[in-house]
């Protein structure tokens, strides 16, 4: 099969991974030699009009594979057809993207071929041709395959900047059902095991004085979980990125809503992908990790287990604990503040910064960009008191609801947007 | 932090002097510089009397320069971010086009900045491609390494940069199979990616194409029956490559 023809392939087969970053990894550069450099921001090189970040070269070293997840579109049974790369053939459509600045780097990931560790040697080849031989600076993210020896994870590790180990699914029950090779308790020894090589390691860059120690993943791990295959709620899928977030330090928890396949299992029939379900669970992935929001806390915005899928996570939770609203807008401490539907954390940061040389009033908001009409039941400022019984007035929740707000916001500017 | 030499605001500012003719030093926060030397790039001919507005008030009130919500602070601010996204931009949409000349191959990209963003940006392109020869050319300035030094030179037009890539035919076959035509959201593609930068884009071409046949693959891809399973592939099995 010709280059092309397999690029098409195989860049098809990798477009369900959601992860594109390249954030946040070590700063280095080519100015003593190699080609590349990662300065800790990401850079989007382009966006496809799914309206999704192109960062890195994303594919798939071959779409074969020896396991039948059914949400997969490479499941073994699945009537695709199969092809590989060599691995100069990724290295050379690597370094070509990467000279013409197409891309930060490349996020490559396979199908099981043979075995766990004869697929993540191939992997590995890669990353360290293109590390080795050509002197490559730019990111890389491996796609890990938790069964693969130990030695063969630590070498992953010395070549990549992030790795990473797909869940798939929030419960075991789930994934017996739909992804019977996948081994949940092994995914969490692998993820023990990144875990532990990447805190050691961050450790010995901090204490190093001169030679520069080993480096491993020095932008982390990260997962993915799919939404709507399987019957988990929010809450399971929360509750199961808190406990990820906590026991091995994951960078990112992706949710990747499933998303029709041609070649569909008869076990998962085709459905429009559940877009603002995803959207949700990212804003309140977001809550839990920069808002000091417990998932019992964000759960309870919603009802049985599932998010609000009308009002956001934070302005959910707001309407069910009213009694805790309005909060003056110069005297609130800051964790009062990142609870008001509509501030962001930067915002916060700016009031308490305006709050230091005079008080703040809500015409001031308007100029950060605040939306006010989003902010204003929640707060009281010197030119404005909501209207007494607002806060309680069972109207409100509509009045706040804004159907068009979702078309315009996108989880990569949560931070903002909550 | 008055009193601190780094604070000193010297040099290549506008000059902010007295007008009784004792200059005295002017002393504004670390973070006002930073926000005073993106602002001074924005295309904006204002932003020098905008600056000058601010010191001259500043020195009575030191506190302005600090306060993120007073109306021309929060205008300076609009023009740091603008400069910040036009740079941010910048790293993210220069597509070099590699030439032979004879003294070896050159990677040569066209770009066309908001504001005037090509001297303080070229660092990156130099860290990041110190082993390539390289020149950006813009309708406002143009810059070029040669494993030395960057250059700048003054503008240039488009017609002096090359026409097209061979690689390029690669980067649209990537660019169409990354794309899900299940989650099309071509606003929140344009809000990233606005239509002004799509002319120097190679794989934005594509893009209308693209949009015009997702709902059918969409519509496609639910209406399927699905087909009876293959037959299972056998651990050890290589696909031909």
């Amino acid at each position: 099969m010709e280059l092309r023809a397999k690029l098409a392939l195989l860049a098809d087969a990798a477009k369900y991974d959601a992860s594109c970053a390249s954030s946040g990894s070590e700063k280095r550069d080519s100015t003593q030699g190699g080609l590349g450099s990662t300065e800790g921001m990401g850079i989007c090189h382009a966006y496809a009009p799914d309206g999704r970040c192109i960062s890195l070269l994303k594919l798939l070293l071959t779409n074969a594979c020896i396991f039948d997840c059914a949400y997969c579109i490479n499941r073994a049974t699945s009537n695709i057809r199969r092809a590989r790369f060599t691995v100069d053939e990724v290295v050379r459509l690597t370094l070509a993207f990467y000279r013409r600045n197409y891309i930060e780097g490349l996020f490559l990931s396979s199908g099981i071929i043979r075995s766990a560790d004869y697929t993540m040697e191939q992997l590995i080849r890669v990353a360290r041709t293109l590390r080795e031989q050509h002197g490559f600076l730019g990111y890389i993210h491996l796609k890990t395959i938790p069964d693969a020896a130990p030695e063969l994870l630590a070498e992953a590790g010395r070549w990549a900047d992030r790795l990473s180990i797909n869940v798939e699914l929030p419960q075991v029950a789930s994934l017996r059902e739909l992804a019977p090779e996948k081994d949940l308790p092994g995914i969490h020894d692998a993820m023990g095991e990144l875990s532990t090589h990447i805190a050691e390691a961050r450790e010995a860059r901090q204490t190093a004085r001169r030679a520069a120690p080993p480096r491993f993943a020095p932008a982390g791990q990260s997962t993915q979980m799919i939404i709507g295959a399987d019957n988990s709620t929010d809450g399971q899928i929360l509750g199961t990125s808190d406990g990820l977030y906590k026991q091995f330090k994951l960078r990112r928890v992706y949710y990747s809503a499933y998303s029709p396949i041609p070649e569909a299992s008869a076990a998962l029939p085709p459905q429009p992908p559940p877009l603002l379900r995803e959207h949700r669970l990212y804003q309140a992935d977001w809550l839990l990790r920069f808002y000091d929001f417990t998932t019992e806390e964000i759960l309870s915005g919603g009802e049985d287990g599932m998010l609000d899928l009308e009002a956001d996570p934070k302005l959910a939770w707001a309407l069910k604990h009213r009694d805790d609203f309005p909060l003056d807008l110069n005297k609130a401490p800051r964790e009062a503040l990142l609870r008001v539907p509509g501030l962001g954390a930067r915002n916060v940061n700016r009031i308490l910064e305006a709050r230091r040389h005079s008080r703040v009033k809500l015409a001031d908001l308007a100029r950060l960009r605040v939306p006010l009409r989003k902010v204003a039941p929640f707060l009281v400022a010197p030119d404005h008191r909501p209207p007494p019984g607002q806060i309680d007035a069972t109207g409100l929740r509509q009045k706040l609801l804004n159907p068009s707000a979702f078309a315009a916001a996108q989880p990569a500017q949560l931070s903002l947007a909550l | 932090m008055p009193g601190e030499a780094p604070d000193l605001f010297a040099g290549d500012a506008p000059p902010a002097a007295e007008p009784a003719g004792e200059p005295t030093a002017l002393v504004v926060p670390r973070d006002f510089l930073e926000l005073a030397e993106l602002a001074i790039r924005h295309s904006d001919a204002e932003r020098f009397a905008l600056l000058y507005s601010l010191l001259w008030d500043g020195r009575r009130d030191p506190g302005l320069l600090r306060n993120p919500a007073e109306a021309r602070m929060v205008r300076l601010h609009a023009m740091a971010r603008a400069v910040r996204r036009d740079a941010h931009k910048m790293h993210a949409f220069v597509r070099f086009r590699e030439i032979d000349t004879p003294d070896g191959e050159r990677s040569v990209a066209w770009f066309e900045p908001e504001h005037h963003i090509v001297e303080a940006e070229a660092g990156f392109f130099q860290r990041r491609f110190a082993a390539l020869r390289w020149s950006i050319l813009t309708p406002r300035r143009c810059a070029h390494w040669d494993g030395e030094a960057v250059t700048f030179t003054a503008s240039a037009r488009r017609a002096d940069a090359p026409a097209a890539d061979a690689a390029e035919d690669l980067w649209r076959t990537y660019f169409a199979s990354i794309f899900n035509p299940a989650r099309l959201k071509p606003d929140a593609m344009r809000a990233e990616m606005p239509k002004k930068y799509w002319k120097n884009l190679p794989e934005a071409r594509i893009i209308p194409a693209l949009m015009q046949g997702a709902e059918a693959r969409m519509r496609a891809m639910l209406g399927q029956e699905p087909r009876a399973p293959a037959r299972r592939q056998k651990a050890g099995r290589d696909p031909a490559a």
